[in-house]
């Protein structure tokens, strides 16, 4: 049985010639494979060949980007951090592949009366009030429509890369929309007297 | 349609953990590899992965696939 390789070995060997760099990469396969196989075997619907399309995947654009592992972590930790990467991005893909935006985000909007939790006690209800008052405000007031429709969409549970996807941007510039947003709303909330412990009591 | 009070709440806890600088999705991934090794040895971490668990607390895309890569890199410990 082979040793393991060390990360200086296995960038050798991967972009070695011939029968080394094919054995590295047989041998790389089989341990993303195992580990995409264990780990994502709750999720349902992971069949084989989507197991060794992922990795196929993975493994391509591990050996383009070879110059990227800066040798922070061990190499097959890197490299199962891409293979999972594009097995969870195709999972969410399927996921959300039949819900629209719209279906989200259409006529979403915020009542503060009804989004009070009538489960707590009426002096709760009333903090609870106030601050989705103020909140109420400032969501009209601070939030454009793109970052409103963007927290809906969040709030309707739909991941940071399809809201992307579906506006025709990218994750990052989504969760900078997303974090101006909360920002904003965390210093009008602020603004009118409601520090966050203050808030985080009245929802406990 | 109206927010339902579960998901105003969500947006209340949203806000309240805001910081004034956040990782994006890229630099978390960015750092990952080496956040989840420590989080398996159970070392502290530094501040520099500290900015990542702060991500992971705010982006469920994020902790989603930081459990999978976890559980994906503790199988491999396991005998194959």
């Amino acid at each position: 049985m082979r040793a393991p390789r060390d990360n200086a070995t296995w960038t050798r060997d991967l972009r070695a010639l011939g029968h080394v760099q094919a054995e590295a990469i047989t041998d790389l396969r089989e341990l993303l494979l195992r580990g995409l196989a264990k780990s994502l075997q709750a999720r349902g619907a992971i069949d084989q060949p989507f197991l060794e399309d992922v990795v196929q995947q993975a493994l391509v654009h591990i050996l383009d980007h070879l110059e990227q592992f800066q040798g922070r972590s061990r190499f097959t930790t890197w490299a199962m951090t891409i293979a999972v990467r594009l097995a969870m991005s195709a999972l969410r893909r399927k996921q959300w592949q039949d819900v629209s935006l719209e279906s989200l985000t259409e006529h979403a909007d915020f009542t503060p009366a009804l989004a009070i939790d009538d489960t707590v006690s009426p002096a709760q209800q009333a903090e609870q009030h106030a601050v989705f008052e103020a909140l109420g405000r400032f969501i009209d007031e601070a939030l454009t429509d793109k970052q409103w429709m963007a927290i809906t969409a969040e709030l309707g549970g739909m991941p940071v890369e399809e809201i992307a996807r579906r506006i025709g941007s990218n994750v990052n510039a989504v969760y900078k929309l997303l974090h101006d947003a909360r920002q904003r709303l965390k210093r009008g909330l602020e603004t009118a007297g409601y520090a966050a412990e203050d808030v985080r009591s009245a929802f406990a | 349609m109206a927010l339902s009070p579960e998901q105003a709440k969500a947006l209340i806890e949203m806000v309240t953990v805001t910081r004034d600088q956040e990782m994006t999705c890229d630099e978390c991934l960015a750092d990952i590899a080496e956040f989840v090794e420590v989080q398996l040895t159970g070392t502290p971490f530094s501040d520099a992965l500290q900015a990542v668990q702060d991500h992971l607390d705010r982006c469920h895309a994020c902790i989603d696939e930081y459990h999978v890569l976890h559980q994906a890199l503790e199988a491999l410990d396991e005998a194959p």
